[in-house]
Parts: C-alpha cells; sequence; structure tokens
C-alpha cells in the first residue's frame, strides 16, 4: 500500500463534520425514493399472495382478471425463464412461486392496470387452486426426521447422511483439543436459546418502476442496495443482455440488508414487457413483512468452560438456522463468528441450516452474527456471575488480539477489541452505582467487514471543481464520506466536489453497499482515482513548466517542482491546472478499478443498565453506551449513526421484535402496530465512543463500521436483564410475557 | 363510484383535485398533486412518515381521506421552508446529523414542528413521547432528539 | 508448497486431513490443484470460497501471491448485510 509508511498523518477534512451532500433534498422532501417517481402512461400492478403456509399450486385461472377494463398484463411464474444457476433460481422462485407456495405470502400472480383500484379489483377475480401440505415453521422441529420436507433434494454434500432433507447445509469450524479443554476448566455452563426471526424494518417499502420497450431495451428505478446486482439478476430472469437494462438506483429509505436482493423487480418488468407500458409496483406493509426478508431464526446450544480465575478452557457451539424456504449460507457466519473475541486453545462450532415454510432470509446487518454471539456472549455472562468474577475483566483475559489464531481459522493483524474493551472499563457507566431491581449487561461483538468489486471516476472540471462518480447507494451518509476522502487526497475543500451514484450504464460493476464496505472500498478506489488525477495534472504541470514529470510533487491541492534543483516555479493549483486542461492534452480524470481486499474486522463493546418492572413484565433501558473501533472515522457523526442505530435495531431484537407463527403457518403480525419496532419514548440517550485503531489495509486507516453494532445489544440486553430478575433468560425477544413467565419458574 | 371535486388550501396556495372517495389524503398529495416528500411506510397510521397538518392538528394523512381536505388548510413537508431558507428545524437537522435514508424525516420534521408550535420549550423526554409516532430505523433517535432541542433552543432566542 | 487449512466440515473430503500441503504459488493455482488432489471439495469451491491469507480475507483474487512460509486457511464464501 503505497501510504503505508504514513501512519500518523495529520488529516485536514477526514474526520471532520461538514454536512451532507443529500441533506437539503431530503429535509425539504425533495429527495426522490423508489415510490417517489411517475412515467407518462404508466400502469400500476399489484401482487397476488399465498395465504397457505405450504401448498401445491393446482392450477390458476386469471381468465376474469385479464377481461376486466383496465387490465393490462398479467404474470405468473411461467414469464421467467427457469435457470441452470440454483442461486438465481431461487431468487426467481422467490418472485413468484413456481409448482408450489412455500410460505404465507409468496407471490403468485401480478396484475398491471390503469389504476391500482382496478389492479387489486382484478386480483379478486383470480381463481388459484391450492392442493394443502404440512407445513413446518419451527427450525428444531423441521429437523426431525418426520417433518413435512419443504424442498426435495436441497441437501449439498456437506450434510451428514440420516438427517432430514430439510437440512441443506452443514458447517464446522475451530481447533483444538476441546475434551482436554473441558477437562482443564472448574465450571462448565450449557444452555441452549433460542431467537426469532426479526425484519430489517426499513420505513420505505421495496418500491421500483419498470419500463421496457418493443426492442428489448428497458430501464428500471428502485430502492435498491446494489443496481448492478439488480441487473444482474433481472436481466438474466427476463433473458436480456445486460446492456439492454439500465438500473438507476433511488435514494433508498433504509435496507440493512434486506434490500441486497429483488422481489418485485423482475415482476415490474415482465409485466412492462408484456403490457408494452412503464409498469410501478410498491408493496404495502403487510407484503414487505409476509414476503421479504427476515432474518434468520435460530435455536443454540453452548458449553463453555473456565478456570476459577476467569481463562476460558473451551468452548463449542451448535447453530441451527432457519434462512425460511430457502437453501441459505448465514449459518457460515454465525458459526464462524461465535466465538472471535475470544483467544482459546480449543473452539468448535457446527451449523445447520433448515428449510421452514417461512420468507426467504435476506441479509440483515452482520447475517449469522448476532445470534451466535449472544448464545456465547450469555453463557460467558453466567460463567463470571457463577464464579463471583467481573464480565469486563473476564473478557480482557481471554480477548483475542494480534496474534491470535482465530475460532474460525485466520491469525488476526490489528484488531480493536483490547482497546474497546478498556475504554468501556475506563468508562464512567462501567463504575456508575445501579439501583435495587436494576441489571448491567456487557456484550463484546464482531464482524468480518468485505471489501468487493468497485469501480470510481474523478472528473476534474476546468474551474476547479470536481465530480466523484461511484456506484454505491448511500444508506448512511457514504457520498459526504467519498467527498472528504476525495477532497482530503485532492488537497481542496470538501465543498468544491459532489460525488453521485450512477446507474448502471455510466460506471462498472460495483458490489452491493453490504458487508460494511462502502466507506472502505469506495473510498480506497476514490483516494486512488483521487492519485491517478493527480498524477496527470503533475504531468501537465511538468510540461507546462518544460521539467520532468518526476520533478514534480503534490502538496496542499497544488503542483510543485519537487526541490530547488527541479526548477523554481510558483506552485500551480488544481484550479489553474484545470483551466488550461484543453490546452494540455484534454479532460483530466482519474479511474480505479479493482476488487478490494483488506476490509479489516471490527470489535465492539456494548454497555447496558436496565430496570424490570416485576409487575409487567416490561424493561426499560436507563442507560446505553456503544465503543467500537472505527479504524479512522472519517465522518463522526455518520460513525456515531451507525453505532447508534445498529445498537437500537440490536434493542429491538432484544427486547420485542419477532415474527409470530400460528399454527396455520401464517403470520400474526404483519405490520407495525403489532411488530414493534423501538420508537423514540422507549430509549434513553445512546453514547457513543469512538476507537480508531487503524486499518492496515487503508492509506487512512478506515473501517468498515456499519454491522457490528447490532451484534452486543441481544446478550448485553440479555445478560442486563438476567441480572436484574435474578434468572437466566435463554429466549429472544425478552417481551413482557416471557419475562412475566421466566419471574414466575424463577 | 364517481370521483369527488376538492377544493383546499395546501402550504397556503389554493388548490383543488378530485379524488375518488376511498381515497387517501396521502394518495392525493401524492399522485394527483405530485407532493411526494409524505412517504407511506405502513398505510396503517403505525409508522408517521405520511404526518401533514390538516388545520393546524398532526394527522397521518394516510388514514384522512381526501375528500376530508375540503376547506381545510394542508400543511406538508414542501411548506416548511420559505423558499430557499429553510427552516430552523431542518437547518438542525442538518447541522446535527440527524438523518441517515431521510425516509422518516418530512414526517418527524412536521411533527417536530408540531411539537414546538405547542411547547417550544420541551424536556427530552417530551420530544421522545411527541416523536413516538414517528419510526426512525436508522438512527436510534439520539440525533434527532438533539437536533429538536437545538431548534427549538434557537428559535426560542430569535 | 504451502499448507492450507480446511474447514471442518470438508476435512471428509480431504481424508480427515487438515492442513493440506499442496503445491501453488497463487489462489487460483491453489483452488485448482485443491479440486484435483480433493474432488470432493470441487462442489463447495464452485459455489464460492474466501482465501485467508497471513489473516487478511481475499474473496475471489485469483493472483492473490502465496508464498510458502504463508498461513493459508480456506473460508466459505461470504456477504454480508
Amino acid at each position: 500500500m503505497a501510504l503505508d509508511n504514513t501512519p500518523k498523518r495529520v488529516f485536514k477534512v477526514v474526520g471532520t463534520r461538514p454536512p451532507r451532500p443529500d441533506g437539503i433534498d431530503k429535509v425539504t422532501g425533495r429527495a426522490l425514493y423508489g415510490a417517489d417517481v411517475s412515467a407518462p402512461g404508466m400502469l400500476t400492478a399489484h401482487i397476488l399472495r399465498s395465504p397457505h403456509a405450504h401448498a401445491e399450486i393446482v392450477s390458476i385461472d386469471t381468465s376474469a382478471a385479464e377481461a376486466l377494463s383496465g387490465v393490462k398484463a398479467v404474470v405468473t411464474a411461467k414469464d421467467f425463464a427457469p435457470q441452470d444457476d440454483d442461486f438465481l433460481m431461487d431468487v426467481l422462485d422467490n418472485c413468484m412461486a413456481r409448482d408450489k407456495v412455500l410460505y404465507d405470502g409468496h407471490a403468485v400472480v401480478a396484475v398491471a392496470a390503469t389504476n391500482s383500484a382496478i389492479a387489486k379489483a382484478a386480483l379478486k377475480l383470480i381463481k388459484v387452486t391450492y392442493k394443502a401440505l404440512p407445513h413446518v415453521t419451527d427450525v428444531d422441529a423441521a429437523m426431525t426426521l418426520d417433518a413435512p420436507v419443504v424442498q426435495e433434494g436441497r441437501s449439498l454434500e456437506t450434510v451428514p447422511e440420516g438427517m432430514s432433507q430439510n437440512v441443506t447445509s452443514h458447517c464446522e469450524f475451530g481447533h483444538g483439543d476441546l475434551d482436554a479443554g473441558f477437562q482443564k476448566a472448574d465450571v462448565v455452563v450449557e444452555r441452549s436459546f433460542t431467537t426469532a426471526a426479526t425484519h430489517q424494518g426499513y420505513i420505505e417499502p421495496h418500491a421500483c418502476l419498470a419500463s421496457m420497450t418493443a426492442d428489448g431495451k428497458a430501464d428500471l428505478w428502485c430502492c435498491t442496495q446494489g443496481q448492478y446486482n439488480v441487473r444482474d439478476l433481472c436481466s438474466a430472469a427476463l433473458g436480456m443482455e445486460g446492456s439492454q437494462l439500465r438500473v438507476t438506483a433511488s435514494e433508498i429509505g433504509g435496507g440493512f440488508g434486506g434490500k441486497t436482493t429483488v422481489f418485485i423487480e423482475p415482476v415490474a418488468l415482465a409485466l412492462s414487457r408484456k403490457a408494452g407500458r412503464p409498469v410501478k409496483i410498491v408493496m404495502s406493509r403487510d407484503e414487505v413483512f409476509r414476503a421479504t426478508g427476515p432474518t434468520v431464526s435460530s435455536s443454540i446450544d453452548v458449553k463453555i468452560g473456565m478456570t476459577r480465575d476467569g481463562r476460558i478452557t473451551a468452548g463449542e457451539a451448535h447453530l441451527r438456522y432457519s434462512g425460511g424456504a430457502f437453501p441459505c449460507g448465514t449459518v457460515d457466519m454465525g458459526a464462524q463468528a461465535a466465538f472471535a473475541a475470544y483467544d482459546l486453545q480449543a473452539v468448535r462450532t457446527l451449523g445447520y441450516n433448515a428449510l421452514t415454510n417461512r420468507p426467504k432470509e435476506a441479509a440483515y446487518r452482520a447475517p449469522g452474527a448476532p445470534q451466535a454471539i449472544y448464545a456465547v456472549e450469555s453463557v460467558v455472562d453466567e460463567l463470571c456471575q457463577q464464579l463471583g468474577l467481573d464480565p469486563l475483566e473476564v473478557r480482557l483475559k481471554n480477548a483475542a488480539r494480534k496474534g491470535t489464531r482465530s475460532s474460525y481459522g485466520p491469525t488476526f493483524e490489528d484488531i480493536g477489541l483490547v482497546a474497546t474493551l478498556e475504554a468501556a472499563k475506563a468508562h464512567p457507566h462501567y463504575s456508575a452505582p445501579l439501583a435495587e431491581g436494576q441489571g448491567r449487561g456487557l456484550s463484546a461483538g464482531f464482524w468480518f467487514n468485505f471489501g468487493g468489486n468497485t469501480c470510481v471516476t474523478l472528473n476534474v472540471n476546468t474551474d476547479g471543481t470536481v465530480g466523484v462518480t461511484e456506484g454505491n447507494p448511500d444508506i448512511g451518509g457514504s457520498r459526504a464520506a467519498i467527498s472528504q476522502m476525495a477532497a482530503e487526497e485532492l488537497g481542496i475543500p470538501y465543498d468544491k466536489i459532489r460525488t453521485i451514484i450512477a446507474d448502471t450504464s455510466a460506471l462498472g460493476h460495483n458490489d452491493v453497499t453490504d458487508g460494511s464496505r462502502v466507506t472502505f472500498s469506495v473510498g480506497l478506489a476514490t483516494i486512488k482515482a483521487a492519485q491517478d488525477a493527480i498524477a496527470k495534472m503533475c504531468s501537465r504541470a511538468a510540461q507546462i513548466w518544460g521539467i520532468d514529470e518526476e520533478a514534480v510533487v503534490w502538496k496542499d491541492g497544488a503542483a510543485e517542482p519537487a526541490g530547488p534543483n527541479a526548477g523554481k516555479f510558483p506552485p500551480m493549483s488544481l484550479a489553474e491546472i484545470a483551466a488550461v486542461s484543453f490546452n494540455t492534452g484534454g479532460p483530466i480524470a482519474g479511474h480505479h478499478e479493482f476488487n478490494a481486499d483488506g476490509a479489516g474486522v471490527s470489535f465492539g463493546v456494548h454497555l447496558v443498565d436496565v430496570e424490570v418492572d416485576k409487575e409487567t413484565g416490561a424493561t426499560k433501558v436507563l442507560r446505553y453506551t456503544v465503543f467500537q473501533d472505527a479504524g479512522k472515522a472519517v465522518h463522526p457523526s455518520y460513525v456515531e449513526g451507525q453505532m447508534q442505530g445498529g445498537a437500537v435495531q440490536g434493542i429491538g431484537w432484544a427486547l420485542n421484535e419477532e415474527y409470530i407463527y400460528g399454527e396455520d403457518g401464517r403470520l400474526q403480525n404483519p405490520g407495525f402496530l403489532d411488530y414493534r419496532v423501538p420508537v423514540a419514548s422507549d430509549l434513553p440517550p445512546i453514547e457513543t465512543v469512538i476507537l480508531e485503531i487503524p486499518n492496515p489495509g487503508h492509506p487512512y486507516g478506515v473501517r468498515g463500521v456499519g454491522e457490528t453494532p447490532i451484534v452486543p445489544p441481544l446478550a448485553a440486553l440479555s445478560n442486563a436483564v438476567s441480572r436484574a430478575i435474578g434468572t437466566r433468560m435463554s429466549s429472544l425477544p425478552m417481551s413482557p410475557p416471557r419475562i412475566l413467565k421466566a419471574l414466575s419458574k424463577g | 363510484m364517481k370521483s369527488i371535486h376538492v377544493s383546499t388550501t395546501v402550504n397556503g396556495d389554493a388548490v383543488e383535485f378530485i379524488c375518488a372517495p376511498d381515497e387517501s389524503l396521502l394518495d392525493v398529495l401524492r399522485n394527483r398533486l405530485g407532493l411526494t416528500g409524505a412517504k407511506e411506510g405502513c398505510g396503517t397510521g403505525d409508522c408517521g412518515a405520511c404526518s401533514v397538518t390538516l388545520n393546524g392538528r398532526l394527522v397521518c394523512s394516510c388514514l384522512v381521506l381526501g375528500a376530508e381536505a375540503e376547506g381545510a388548510d394542508v400543511g406538508t413537508i414542501e411548506g416548511l421552508a420559505n423558499g430557499d431558507a429553510l427552516h430552523q428545524l431542518q437547518q438542525s437537522f442538518i447541522d446535527h446529523a440527524a438523518l441517515q435514508c431521510g425516509i422518516c424525516t418530512p414526517g418527524i420534521l412536521v411533527a417536530a414542528k408540531a411539537l414546538l408550535e405547542k411547547n417550544p420549550d420541551p424536556t427530552d423526554t417530551e420530544v421522545r413521547y411527541w416523536l413516538a409516532g414517528n419510526l426512525c430505523r436508522c438512527t436510534g433517535y439520539d440525533k434527532i432528539i438533539h437536533a429538536v432541542q437545538d431548534a427549538a433552543q434557537k428559535m426560542r432566542s430569535a | 508448497m504451502v499448507a492450507v487449512t480446511i474447514w471442518g466440515s470438508l476435512r471428509r473430503f480431504t481424508d480427515g486431513k487438515s492442513p493440506v500441503d499442496v503445491d501453488a504459488t497463487n489462489f487460483k493455482e491453489l483452488l485448482d490443484r485443491l479440486s484435483e488432489e480433493y474432488p470432493g471439495l470441487k462442489p463447495q469451491i464452485e459455489r464460492g470460497v474466501s482465501l485467508a491469507l497471513d489473516g487478511r480475507i481475499y474473496r475471489e483474487a485469483w493472483f492473490t501471491k502465496i508464498g510458502p512460509d504463508s498461513e493459508v486457511i480456506l473460508m466459505p464464501y461470504m456477504a454480508g448485510g
């Protein structure tokens, strides 16, 4: 890395808090989201969904709907080409059920009409004959040999023989001699846990506008975390060439992982192709809950041994996740993340994914990690309680650090866990007194963070301003952070730069906005694109001065001779070089395209105080502090925003949020009234402490920060509640009825 | 069903529209008047993203019929700024990084303005309870409370 | 030769061995050799694997150089939210 030798760099723009470029549009209502655009002649479409958890589709009769005045197109799964690739086929089968409906809410038929009322009326005229099949919605039940089989023949070669066909994959990680480890322990705690499926809960329902013309060209406007991914999935589904489909990402009203795939986009395109008119689809909240990505539900057993002085001697976890009705690899990540915070001699994690009659899982912030780490951190806390040890000291004693062989294999580079734990220990929150009936909980959290395919163009305008074109939808303020990094590298003010997000025809492929990758990967590509532009500007200055390119350096936003021997010329600023660019060789732009690696793992520690009302079972969160290593916080306000937002989603997961299925296999709470996400009055201020342990894989030291904050709250809350009520909780969410039940048993 | 003709005032401007009898005020604003600042997050009055004022009262426009706007005074996010001069709440939200994705921001700003008109000096708890009907999934609310209090303080001393 | 650590559930395709020694100087060669010498690993390699090289995770980069003393860990291909 070119700048690895300047770790103590003094930043001018990075680390400041400038206003976000999309701020005024968003506070005035001008920002355009998925549902906010229309097209001339546009049709509106609605989707008929399965009322059954599991049923064979015997027949579909759409004749009456098609005969209704104003109906222009009807599509079913038959309108999409079967795919060779299993992953793609699953995505498509989730968009439109093929032979069987696999969960309550599974899409069956879509109708486009001249207005919404007609489309809705047409849905009522469609006759679908179902043959109901037995269903299963619980992960443990799905793994039994007599469970209804959700899909046949989907087990990978990794699944041990003799298991239910619902088990689609198996994984195992770890090292060391587990038996010997448990032998060395003074206390061993074994406990089983469950976590409910939760929804990302973005406030903006999925929405798109598709327009396909008779020559096979199409434009698609949609809210997504990745327009290139949408293009690839949709063009395959529709049998189009990628170049003929231009996808534009709207402003996105929250995603958190849930908008990393497609649900309605191929359907809108197919309807538009049939009708020859633009088609808009906007999901209702009910549809969002019933048919878009919840997390996995899980059932987990953890066993940990500890010596009297707090040394962990061995750790084992068995994870059973269900990603709904389709194969899902999320358990792999849970099994790798479970013990990541610990330096262990003996550790083993086993993971299984099982099919259930639930919607297909979609990623949700650090997918797979919150559940696994909740179970591990709960058992560590219980051991601390049994042995009378300070839970923070025990975590420090066993903490993973540089050189630790991680529980998932690789040896850690520079990581910030110890610094984060020390910061928590030193914080006044940790030593503040607690009143009777209150409890304090803590948990560490971890996420891998990813890089990925990234493309950036940086255009130097002749007036001395700069345009950065990148391809990742901005879900947390990344346009501001990207502009800051461009300003830092170029040495010009932040407000001279405008960063925009390109459509799929304007820039090469960019991976989805996920894996906490954007500030890291797009930032790195932007820095390199700026360096590319700087090299060109230095070359232009060298030409103007008549000296060698190598004799020109870039400093504080200007080219200047490298030293007295290079020649005596006053510095030429970016604006001065840009102004004469047409005379010196033409426009100046920098580019960088790469597949970024070296994202740098991220650790956080959360501290929470709670009070439990023993009459109602309600938990009040009294105080909450988040400590996290950001590597380098480019825009500290947005780093804090990630830490606070992730923590609150985790609080919701811990205390209230859950998918509730009835005996009939139907979702009972598909709305914000009954699926209760945290509201402002539920919460205290969320204090934040940003640590900066530079990531060696980024010239400014940046690490991804977006996902880790959702990991620790589950165990932090569970540990706090367990200590407050004197009974160990082992099931999420800890809703009032569950707490009352635990109290009556305790 | 025959459409209904409605004469109303939106953000101080006289407006006429026709709508179906069962059409929500939110759909009228978004689909007939081109005012897409109010958002539909749920359609059931649970999320507050569609908040507007009707004769000065804070409402979820998804739960109000378009026809109910007859003769009324409707206030939406598009009317918050005075020309190119932002309302103090808007400026404070930008200054305090009180938005991420921004989908809930119009509703929260409309609700916060209604609060400060009733109570120019609220406690944090009062702000939290007033905004309890406006869901935000990105921020954890912390910076929103700071921004509202910053605006309240500046508006009091203006 | 480089020593590649294989995760637990794949070891039944390497006769229980981990690490396994493979003659490779980059990621691509390593995957090709593993598929040849342990055909049972092929389906997983085709579905996608990551490679941790001296502690740093690489998801796709074929031509990432691997030194004879590098710590090489095979991992599933992963994605975030």
